[in-house]
């Protein structure tokens, strides 16, 4: 009988905290990124592309918008009698329940998930970056070398090097060593997050590792260093091409940016390697006589009777007369009154501006409770927020989730401050 | 609504709409940037709670069968009912082609025989209009009619487009006393919606005797010889409705997409319009773009100036390009300094570089599909 080759295991539970409100009520790979897709999409489409018709998706943090999201697996075509896509969420057990705690552990925790679709190999991937990947070239090369687990991975500047997990290789690109985040990197070869195991293999090292008190079951920490210790057969396979981690509001900002250039690094329109996605049931996006738009993508459902330079609008987006907005993304369904002024900022879903709103004025300063995330000069609106007539709001400011007109104390709003759904004025 | 099951008859030949036309059924016209004309009359049978429904087909069905596949995009995937296509089927007792539109629906009784639905609506496929037919079947109901027709003041209409339809005179009652088909000197400017309304078994005898009879259209030898016999009565319908028939009227029609009632009317209120998903990333403007009161569509790739226009899926406006009043279909491409003005460009047409076309705006240039100018 037809038994499956390879099936895909999706690491989809991550909070991704670093983005702020962006995932305050969301897990990273949820976050909504291009004009049309959450960040997921671009796993799952690669998924589609490279002829893996299973994939596990295993969610943990904040999983409704991601179940909601994925459904049944239609847009990608993983609505199958056979395979398709299945959620794994953590679950109760005959004595006791308990949450995925660490990436090894997550796929320990569904043995049986893939026990029962009995795969030759597993791909483990992590639903939260933007590339675009050929998995079964990277399965031809594990089979080439009859490895037992190959690591795709990166080349990255050196300077950056010691922010990765760096594998060192010999020349044919068998591993003999990882080095987690290194002081002083003795390769530039990052891991993508990306691995493909032979499942026997890879089956036995996780039951070993779940009886290991001092274990932290991750792959990187736990299950890889063992192998290599066993000098187990570990191939390295070179990507080249887009690859971005989108883990803080700056390099979200940054990658949703790149789209708009002249030729992006990365290519939404190429017919051959589709992204997919749960479409909006929307019409066409309407410019109006007195709108304009130049370098921005723009997706369906949009009027725009105001100017949209260099931004990103996803479905339903409402641009008002005399309104000039520039280097931003709107997300779905946002609402901009007239005579606003916005640049540089992240605007959530369903959010509701006033009219003669200023956003992105003023000095760069770090915000006031949370720096180390709000620091680019970026400000993010979140999902919902009320943003009251003629405000005026600076750099680095956090509105939070459905902040309400009542929580803006003032309609100034200088660089760094925040605004809670609920806060009370001093 | 779940009493109710619709027929959609997808539409004959129509020598008024040129190229458009001549590969596919009037129902099966690209329109309003992403859609179909069928998608309309199909949306307002799914939104108003219909779960089964038959489309008749005649002419050049590819395209719509393409479109419809299993109605999945309708939520008419069912296990039960759902969407059936009925193109003409040459078997031993029945003559191939449908001689009308009773004879579309006479060939496949069997369909109306075996549902169970108590009322059927009946409409043509290439009416652009948003519809909600719970009201009508109220209505049909309360004044105890036999059939209902949907028809509407047709205020905006010229003379000229009104001898194009069914009109209709109404007594006191709002029971139908007259009906002239595409008359040459319309009388009132009721005309017709081609929407009906009639209880199945109604019309599976009147079927019956029609097509015993000899007689094979709906209208001229159902509705008008029975304007006596039966309770006829005509039920107003007062939103956005235009009907697709010709080339100009195609023209008017999509460029009314422009005004923002009509499109807040026809696409976000009491319910969506829903079509054939493609898989596009949002369309990209580019540092040059210039665009105007146009609807654009995903897919789209624009640097080039675009002012009152409709631009579907896909399209590519090179730099220096300038696309005025036109609409222009999926995958079409303008080069560089091309130039169309009052154009009807269909899918995958090549506007070479520098090349100029202009039409008017009562006479807009068609270019067929695939074609290369």
């Amino acid at each position: 009988m037809f038994k499956k080759e390879i099936i895909a295991l999706l690491l989809a539970g991550g909070q991704g905290s670093r983005l702020g409100v962006l995932t305050k009520k969301a897990a990273k790979p949820a976050v909504l990124f291009g004009g049309k897709y959450r960040i997921i999409d671009f796993s799952l489409s690669n998924c589609v592309n490279s002829g893996i018709d299973t994939v596990g998706v295993l969610t943990q943090y904040q999983p409704l918008k991601l179940n909601n999201h994925i459904g049944i697996g239609k847009p990608w075509d993983m609505d199958r009698m056979d395979g398709g896509v299945t959620i794994l969420s953590p679950f109760m057990k005959e004595s006791s329940g308990e949450w995925y705690k660490g990436t090894a552990n997550a796929i320990s925790q569904n043995i049986d998930y893939v026990d029962k679709m009995a795969p030759k190999y597993v791909i483990i991937l992590s639903g939260d970056h933007i590339y675009k990947m050929d998995y079964s070239e990277m399965l031809a090369f594990h089979i080439k070398n009859n490895a037992e687990a190959t690591i795709s991975v990166i080349d990255v500047p050196y300077d950056e090097a010691s922010r990765y997990g760096i594998m060192n290789t010999d020349q044919n690109g068998r591993i003999f060593e990882f080095e987690e985040k290194p002081k002083n990197p003795k390769s530039t070869l990052a891991s993508m997050g990306v691995y493909i195991f032979t499942w026997e293999v890879l089956r036995e090292y996780l039951l070993r590792d779940e009886q290991l008190e001092s274990s932290d079951h991750d792959f990187g920490k736990d299950v890889i260093p063992t192998m290599l210790a066993e000098d187990r057969s570990l191939w390295a396979y070179k990507f080249v091409g887009y690859w971005k981690d989108v883990g803080t509001i700056q390099a979200f900002w940054e990658s949703n940016m790149d789209l708009v250039s002249r030729v992006p690094e990365f290519n939404l329109y190429d017919q051959q390697w589709k992204t997919y996605t749960p479409n909006p049931v929307k019409p066409p996006h309407y410019v109006a006589s007195s709108g304009s738009i130049t370098t921005s993508i723009v997706a369906e459902g949009c009027m725009i009777y105001g100017q949209v330079r260099n931004s990103v609008l996803f479905p339903g987006v409402y641009v008002g007369r005399n309104t000039v907005i520039d280097n931003s993304i709107i997300m779905s369904n946002a609402h901009i009154n007239e005579n606003c002024r916005l640049d540089h900022c992240i605007i959530g879903e369903n959010a509701v501006f006033g009219n003669n709103v200023i956003v992105g004025k003023g000095d760069n300063i770090p915000n006031e409770h949370k720096p180390a995330i709000y620091n680019s000069g970026i400000t993010v609106v979140g999902e919902g927020a009320e943003v009251p007539e003629g405000a005026v709001i600076g750099k680095n400011v956090m509105v939070d989730l459905h902040a309400r007109r009542e929580d803006f104390c003032s309609i100034e709003v200088p660089s760094g401050s925040s605004i809670y759904n609920g806060g009370v004025c001093e | 609504m779940t009493n109710t099951m619709g027929l959609i008859l997808s539409g004959w030949k129509k020598p008024e709409l040129k190229e458009l036309s001549y590969i596919r059924s009037v129902s099966a016209i690209p329109f309003g940037g992403k859609y179909r004309a069928i998608d309309f009359i199909l949306s307002n049978m799914v939104n108003s709670g219909i779960k089964n429904v038959g489309v008749l087909t005649q002419y050049s069905f590819r395209s719509l069968m393409d479109h419809l596949g299993s109605g999945k995009e309708w939520d008419l995937d069912r296990r039960y009912d759902g969407l059936f296509v009925f193109p003409p089927s040459l078997s031993e007792d029945e003559k191939g082609w449908y001689r009308g539109s009773a004879d579309a629906m006479y060939n496949n009784l069997s369909f109306l025989k075996r549902s169970n639905e108590e009322y059927v609506i009946i409409s043509h496929g290439n009416s652009i209009f948003k519809m909600q037919f719970d009201e009508m079947l109220n209505y049909h109901i309360s004044v105890n009619a036999d059939i209902t027709m949907a028809y509407r003041r047709m205020f905006d209409y010229s003379p000229d487009e009104l001898s194009r339809l069914g009109i209709l005179e109404v007594d006191e009652n709002n029971r139908i006393i007259d009906l002239q088909e595409k008359p040459l000197h319309p009388q009132s400017d009721l005309g017709s919606i081609g929407v009906y309304m009639i209880r199945r078994k109604l019309l599976i005898s009147l079927l019956e005797e029609c097509i015993a009879h000899g007689e094979y259209d709906l209208v001229k030898d159902i509705l008008i010889k029975k304007l006596d016999k039966l309770g006829v009565y005509g039920y107003e319908f007062k939103g956005y409705w235009r009907n697709i028939s010709s080339v100009q009227t195609y023209y008017k029609c999509s460029m009314d997409m422009l005004n923002p009632e009509i499109r807040e009317e026809l696409f976000f209120k009491n319910g969506k319009i829903y079509t054939k998903v493609k898989d596009e990333a949002p369309a990209k403007y580019n540092a040059e773009a210039n665009v105007r009161n146009c609807i654009v569509a995903d897919g789209c790739f624009i640097e080039g100036t675009v002012e009152n226009s409709v631009l579907f899926r896909g399209v590519t406006i090179a730099k220096g390009a300038v696309v005025k009043n036109s609409i222009v279909m999926q995958g079409a491409v303008i080069e560089e300094g091309a130039v169309i003005e009052y154009t009807i460009l269909d899918k995958n047409v090549i506007m070479t570089k520098g090349k100029y076309l202009k039409g008017e705006s009562d006479y807009p240039f068609v270019v067929g599909k695939n074609s290369v100018v």
